[in-house]
């Protein structure tokens, strides 16, 4: 949006946004209200996201990947301002990646973590950024870390973020239980997303799913007519 | 991003609430937690009944301002009385219905309140109709309201099947209620139930130590 703007500079200050040919979304920040989720399970973890980017009420990304890798088994689900998070996210990898260099072996979830934690802590009154940060590691196995805005940090089984979070606590406080299967982490993620993407109007799109574990990452996109519907009423 | 109900910045007392109204094979089930809070900080009262009876087989449920819910209540009590006797038959569901939304959108200036109403009538049986803040009428198969509502929506969704049996849905409903309870901090104390059938009224509470727990409980 600041790209468009500045290319037509004279369009964009002599006419008020509340003029019918400048829409509102033109000054709005471009944010990922969202739905993440993230899961453990024993042996890795699995990590969703919807795929819907708005500045305003306009749908600036309906394909976006929220899911970024910040180092080989270890992932960020993003929620909050776009901008925020990317920059935080590149950050992070940075530090992650020359950290793991230094020691010469993979780094920890809970290092990866704890690196979002602080960025987010000391920048707390200028970013608005909820993360997920999620991975595999030698130590611990699959592990799933909180970091809200504010920048506190807490390990969770299962969590979730975002705008559309809200509507599916009941049901993943219903149906999480210790002990699942992998396919099982996967069924439930995709199951919640559907659930929030259709109450909140922040998310939708895709779904994009990544399961994390010792083996690898693996990476699957469940289209918009593919995904599980409930709305019968 | 993150969403505030309406409910929390409602003036004086608010029934920050939790309440659910759904139709089964033959009846339906309308319920609520029974917190009344001041501002989210106090809790004035742990066990005050939501569930409001307006006719022989009519009920409410209120949100929002609890002032407002009561004296929109006490005015569409006498309406509805008084339709009834002109009438000389039990008045319909959407009849109470109706006259909610009246004062509620003749008022909505000055009010602040929602209602869920759910009844049995001979005419279209079980029914569920919801009369939001400004004033909208809708009839739906099963609702919620309140500022607890927002976390229980994907289950809602997830879990309510059409032409469930009743033991079915009082289970639906008792849990969405202690799902709604554990995760709102404006909505808790005990589970108020009411069953309205054919035949009859019934009334079922669940005290806060016999609510359904989650695994992380």
């Amino acid at each position: 949006m600041a790209a468009t703007l500045s290319m037509m500079p004279h369009f964009g200050q002599q006419i008020s946004s509340k003029n019918d040919l400048v829409p509102d979304w033109i000054g709005q920040e471009v944010s990922t209200g969202t739905t993440i989720m993230a899961v453990e399970y024993d042996g890795g973890v699995v990590i969703g996201a919807d795929s819907r980017t708005t500045t305003g009420a306009y749908i600036a990304n309906r394909v976006t990947d929220k899911l970024t890798p910040i180092h080989d088994r270890i992932f960020c689900c993003r929620s909050g301002s776009a901008a925020d998070t990317q920059a935080i996210a590149d950050v992070v990898t940075y530090q992650l990646g020359f950290h793991s260099i230094e020691l010469d072996e993979p780094p920890l979830v809970e290092t990866a973590a704890n690196l979002f934690r602080a960025s987010c802590y000391r920048y707390r009154e200028e970013l608005t950024a909820g993360i997920l940060v999620a991975g595999w590691d030698r130590r611990k196995g699959g592990q799933v870390y909180c970091v809200p805005i504010g920048g506190m940090l807490v390990r969770q089984p299962v969590s979730v973020g975002g705008s559309g979070s809200t509507y599916i606590y009941g049901f993943m406080d219903s149906n999480y239980k210790p002990g699942l299967t992998k396919d099982q982490c996967l069924e439930l993620t995709a199951a919640a997303l559907s659930l929030a993407m259709e109450r909140d109007g922040s998310s939708g799109g895709v779904v994009r799913l990544a399961s994390i574990s010792e083996e690898g990452v693996e990476r699957r996109v469940i289209l918009g007519n593919q995904l599980p519907k409930f709305s019968t009423h | 991003m993150e969403k505030r109900c309406m409910d929390s910045q409602v003036k004086g007392v608010s029934t920050g609430t939790t309440i659910l109204a759904a139709i089964f094979d033959g009846g339906v089930v309308i319920g609520s937690d029974s917190r009344a809070s001041i501002g989210g900080e106090y809790v004035s009262s742990k066990t005050i009944n939501k569930v409001i009876q307006v006719h022989d087989q009519i009920f409410c449920c209120m949100a929002g301002s609890l002032a407002d819910a009561q004296a929109v209540i006490k005015a569409a009590k006498f309406h509805l009385s008084f339709h009834s006797v002109q009438m000389e038959t039990p008045p319909l569901v959407i009849a109470a219905a109706s006259v909610l939304k009246e004062l509620c959108y003749k008022n909505k200036d000055e009010l602040q309140a929602g209602f869920l109403t759910a009844g049995w009538d001979k005419k279209k049986g079980p029914q569920v109709y919801v009369v939001s803040l400004g004033g909208m009428l809708v009839s739906q198969p099963v609702t919620i309201g309140g500022s607890g509502s927002t976390y229980i929506y994907g289950y809602v969704d997830a879990k309510y099947k059409p032409n469930m049996s009743r033991e079915e849905c009082l289970q639906f409903a008792t849990n969405a209620l202690a799902l709604a309870m554990g995760r709102d901090n404006v909505s808790g104390g005990v589970a108020h139930l009411v069953v309205i059938t054919e035949t009859g009224v019934e009334h079922v509470v669940v005290p806060g130590n016999k609510l359904p727990r989650f695994h992380d409980e």
